[in-house]
């Protein structure tokens, strides 16, 4: 059974139809990269996935929860679907460690010690032991990327929303952000990502999708589809983009 | 010139002087408290509370903040015991500072929501947080961060125009100073005093307010 089920969803921003029936299938410990150029959809579909979109036509479930249906407990649904934002988003006036603890403590009632805890692993886990206690500030923009990463690992999520999470960083810091979400994807997290690092898309997907005016317009095996673009619009894209 | 400085002639009266510092004080501590609580709870309802509650909001700021203090006071004391609500001197004038300042506050801390960026909210929310959660933990925090000086000005002001009160019997310091002139004719005396008391009042509430910003409104 597939962990997120996206069934010919359809939403338009009034006369605008930016996503045109789109529908996927994305299976435990999958590693969907989503690529397209700008305007095609591909992050209103992502912010779809955990509600802070709502769309028109179509169904979206994700861990059996139908997204903004009726009775959909959408709380309930973002402690298990992560999400993490190309500006990162960190909230300032806290440290590293406790933009970490905040959810754990104020959603899930762990008590500070043990939050502190969950703090300490999943910072080691990107890298940063030795920032607990600084502020967004203080730290780079892939530091701070990092940060945003353990915040959400910090809620034990299923799956991972990654909304063009290396577009903001200067290109000697992608790297370390990219690292971090290789390994997530070796110890099997569930990760839809949506990308412009092609090589990163290629050798870490395990499913590559390509949006073009707000529909699939090709998917597959990222290497294949790589290899052997089927449709002239993803032989340009991928041409372009070298 | 013939007028001589008798600053002595304030002294039978300083008791009465001090009882109006402390109430002019307390008045000021409490309605800053309730006032910001109410500036709060306006600036979350008008950007975050429905749209009734928010144009509700709405009207009571315009209104406050488009007339004059004396007036709103002078309502509250001598136009709502018509309607049967009668209010001693110092409730009102605490109700009408808490209105007064709660407008005024409200539209400051509106301004610091909304400096805010739309990510943290979306951060925050994906966070499975709920609204009221993002509001109190991530929102408001840096909110009053932002606002803070332009706050701190508001609460100065407010307890400079708590002066006002002293028209409706209220006993604060204005009062005191009204009551003793009368009774010594020595108004230059009292005035320049009084005044004096004002600024030291408003210089050390702006350190109080300083050093309560530096060790709790503070953003890394």
């Amino acid at each position: 059974m597939s962990l997120v089920s996206i069934r010919d969803v359809r939403k338009s921003y009034g006369t605008v139809e930016v996503l045109k029936g789109v529908s996927l299938e994305v299976a435990k410990g999958d590693v969907v990269a989503i690529i397209g150029r700008s305007g095609s959809g591909k992050s209103t579909l992502l912010r779809c996935i955990n509600g802070l979109e709502t769309y028109q036509f179509g169904a979206i479930l994700a861990d059996g929860i139908e997204v903004g249906g009726i009775h959909a407990n959408m709380r309930e649904l973002r402690r298990h679907v992560g999400m993490v934002f190309q500006q990162f988003n960190l909230f300032p006036h806290l440290t590293a460690a406790e933009n970490v603890m905040l959810a754990p403590t104020v959603v899930n009632k762990t008590p500070k010690k043990e939050a502190r805890a969950i703090a300490a692993e999943v910072l080691a886990k990107v890298g940063l032991s030795e920032k607990m206690d600084a502020y967004p500030s203080q730290l780079s923009g892939g530091q701070q990327q990092r940060v945003a990463i353990a915040r959400s690992l910090a809620m034990r999520p299923k799956v991972l929303l990654c909304d063009e999470i290396t577009s903001a960083l200067d290109p000697e810091l992608v790297n370390e952000v990219l690292r971090v979400v290789e390994q997530l994807a070796k110890e099997g997290m569930t990760l839809i990502l949506v990308t412009h690092e092609m090589r990163f898309a290629r050798d870490v997907g395990t499913n590559l999708v390509f949006m073009h005016h707000g529909k699939v317009h090709e998917t597959g095996k990222p290497k294949d589809v790589f290899a052997a673009p089927q449709t002239p619009e993803l032989q340009q894209f991928v041409g372009g983009n070298g | 010139m013939t007028y001589k400085l008798e600053f002595s002639a304030l002294l039978p009266y300083w008791e009465d002087l001090a009882a109006g510092l402390w109430f002019t004080i307390v008045l000021t501590v409490l309605s800053t408290v309730v006032g910001i609580a109410v500036g709060t709870l306006g600036a979350s309802a008008r950007t975050f509370g429905p749209k009734w509650l928010a144009g509700l909001v709405r009207v009571y700021v315009e209104l406050i903040r488009n007339t004059p203090f004396i007036v709103q006071l002078f309502f509250i004391f001598f136009g709502l015991p018509a309607l049967g609500l009668k209010l001693s001197e110092t409730t009102a004038a605490f109700l009408a500072m808490v209105i007064n300042l709660g407008a005024y506050s409200t539209e400051i801390i509106r301004a610091g929501i909304e400096a805010v960026p739309k990510g943290h909210i979306e951060a925050g929310v994906s966070l499975a947080m709920s609204r009221l959660e993002v509001l109190r933990h991530i929102v408001l925090r840096q909110a009053f961060a932002k606002i803070y000086p332009a706050l701190s000005s508001q609460i100065i002001i407010v307890m400079l125009g708590s002066a006002v009160v002293s028209q409706i019997s209220a006993p604060d310091l204005t009062y005191a100073a009204n009551f003793i002139q009368s009774r010594n004719f020595r108004a230059f005396e009292v005035y320049l005093v009084v005044a004096l008391i004002y600024l030291v009042l408003a210089i050390v509430l702006r350190y109080v307010l300083r050093v309560i910003g530096d060790r709790f409104v503070k953003v890394g």
